[in-house]
């Protein structure tokens, strides 16, 4: 097909404004953690005085900064409740992809109930039943609700890629001679692994990114992760507004995700339509 | 669960096959053992929280005053039904789910239709739609706020927009920047869903229609738009449940100020700020209801498929 000049112009166009909209926001908050306290009300991108000081002071007094508290949380809790869900999910996935039962269709319809669900339908349930238990403001506590709101998105992500897993290959190892475990561990993880880990980088994001639990269940630094933390960052005096820290962290924690993006952009987009589930 | 797996194969027996062979019991057996831990994991926080809050929600319970309490019925719905509060928050919710979805519809079949005719670059608006996709939304909302801010945003510099606008401090100015950044954040999702569903679409279809005489907009009106209709109906339904939920940017821009709150902004009140449980319970089991209610009209209404059902048959 013979592309017309003008047909080229209006894609340069299209292009041009897709990654203006996408990136301005980003910049703007990138920019604003840059400028120097005085300067925060200029209009322009560049600042005129560049400073740093937002940075230090996030991680200024160690563990009891800002920053670095909710950052180890958000990371570990994330990292634990990923780890979690993909194991339990991959079981799952496997016997929905490969097994013949019934049920099969309740729990998948079940799963998506659940990714539906309105989690601030169970924060007031949690709360109480948290603060009982002992749950309330630790890890644990973020990371079972975490666990249940991600399980559907990784055995929807989860299924979809193992039914394109040719099983015949296993039964075609163990006629050569491997044992049921080494046609397993041979022949079926190394093809389910791609799509482990594209499950295991959504479920991550969303962890990541949920701000109604890590508010309701925690209370303190011993568990708050970053989404929490910056909506409760204070001023370094009553008279000084948070913006410099606050858009300092906020370009912190997402320059992680802009590095992911970039890197694993194939599998994420292919694990969305996939699973064809949001998290 | 296993008390599920032993009775499935006893009543499923008599009518099917004369005799369940060994192994297929065995595979039975094996299936819901694997699926058992996800399911209850699933269960756990689900459905246990519901029914627990669908009791708490017949109570009156305020933790601020422990002593008092007590089954009241039906009370806690009757408060909440005959409050303005709800009603505004249940329209608030009701305006952003309806206008954010429906501007990320159309804004998303733009962008799914300009990364599927790329000339060049296609790659570059992939990676730059999955940047909003991948913030967290908490951080998103902040740059939308302090965008807009008049001490510390660009936009009331911009042309045309007065300079000391104060976007938070009137409701429906408010409300369009709160819609402006949950479009920012969610048309990539939907752009992208949408985009796999146009690659599932004939060529061929187009070349002959072209050949028929069909303009560009007839083609994308009568063969476009009709063979995508399951991938936009899937799409519309995630989002349309996902926007209702609104809660981290209008906490963040407006801490439900401005008459801003949506329904979860006020059952976060209720139950964590207030701690009454009673009124945060039912405020939170009408939500439910009514995101039941929702997925029943997509699935009944327009006959949206589940994913995966189709494939899940077999």
């Amino acid at each position: 097909m013979k592309r017309g000049t003008r047909e080229y112009t209006l894609w340069s166009i299209g292009l041009f404004v897709i990654l203006a909209a996408s990136l301005i926001p980003v910049l703007w908050i990138a920019s604003l953690s840059l400028k120097a306290p005085a300067t925060i009300g200029e209009g322009g991108f560049f600042p005129t005085e560049w400073t740093f000081d937002n940075y230090k002071s996030l991680f200024e007094g160690g563990l009891d900064s800002p920053l670095l508290r909710p950052l180890i949380n958000s990371i570990g809790i994330a990292l634990i409740a990923t780890t979690i869900a993909i194991v339990l999910a991959s079981f799952t996935a496997y016997a929905i992809a490969r097994l013949q039962f019934p049920g099969k269709l309740v729990i998948l319809g079940g799963a998506l109930a659940i990714a539906m669900f309105p989690p601030i339908s169970t924060v007031g349930p949690l709360f109480d039943m948290w603060r009982n238990l002992g749950l309330y403001d630790t890890w644990a506590g973020l990371i079972i609700p975490y666990l249940t709101f991600a399980l559907p998105l990784a055995i929807y992500t989860l299924v979809a890629f193992f039914r394109e897993i040719p099983f015949d290959l296993e039964e075609a190892a163990q006629v050569d001679g491997a044992t049921p475990l080494q046609a397993f561990r041979k022949v079926i993880v190394p093809l389910a692994a791609p799509g482990m880990f594209t499950a295991a980088i959504l479920v991550f994001i969303f962890c990541w990114n949920d701000f109604v639990f890590a508010i309701s269940l925690t209370s303190s630094d011993a568990s708050r992760t970053v989404p929490a933390a910056l909506a409760f960052f204070t001023g370094e005096s009553q008279f000084t507004a948070p913006t410099g820290n606050i858009a300092a962290a906020a370009t912190l924690v997402t320059i992680p995700i802009i590095i992911f993006v970039l890197i694993f952009q194939r599998r994420i987009v292919a694990g969305l339509t996939a699973g064809a589930v949001k998290g | 669960m296993t008390g599920a797996a032993e009775s499935v194969p006893a009543q499923a027996a008599p009518e099917k096959t004369p005799k369940i062979s060994d192994r297929t019991k065995s595979e039975r057996k094996l299936a819901w053992l694997l699926c058992a831990p996800a399911v209850i994991a699933m269960l756990l926080v689900t459905v246990y929280p519901i029914g627990y809050a669908f009791v708490l929600s017949l109570q009156e319970v305020d933790l601020r005053f422990p002593d008092e309490g007590g089954f009241v019925g039906l009370d806690n719905y009757a408060t909440v039904l005959g409050s303005d509060l709800w009603w505004q928050g249940l329209f608030n919710t009701v305006f952003i789910t309806v206008v954010s979805v429906a501007i990320e519809l159309v804004l998303g079949m733009i962008i799914a239709l300009v990364m599927y005719r790329a000339i060049f670059g296609r790659a570059l608006v992939r990676t730059s739609v999955l940047i909003p996709y991948g913030i967290v939304t908490v951080v998103a909302a902040f740059a939308w706020f302090f965008a807009f801010d008049p001490t510390s945003g660009f936009v009331n510099q911009l042309p045309f927009v007065a300079d000391d606008k104060a976007w938070f401090g009137d409701r429906w100015s408010a409300m369009s920047v709160i819609i402006a950044a949950e479009v920012w954040k969610t048309t990539p999702f939907i752009a992208l869903l949408l985009l796999a569903g146009l690659t599932t679409i004939d060529e061929g279809l187009y070349e002959a229609a072209k050949v028929d005489g069909a303009n560009a907009w007839q083609r994308f009106w009568r063969i476009t738009l009709p063979l995508m209709k399951p991938a936009i109906l899937v799409a519309l339904l995630f989002r349309t449940l996902d926007a209702f939920r609104v809660f981290d940017s209008i906490f963040v821009m407006t801490g439900g100020g401005q008459d801003t709150e949506s329904v979860s902004i006020i059952g976060y009140n209720q139950l964590i700020s207030r701690v009454n449980l009673g009124l945060g319970s039912a405020v939170s089991v009408l939500i439910f209801v009514l995101v039941l209610l929702i997925a029943f009209i997509y699935v009944r209404g327009f006959g949206t498929a589940i994913p995966g059902r189709e494939r899940g048959a077999n």
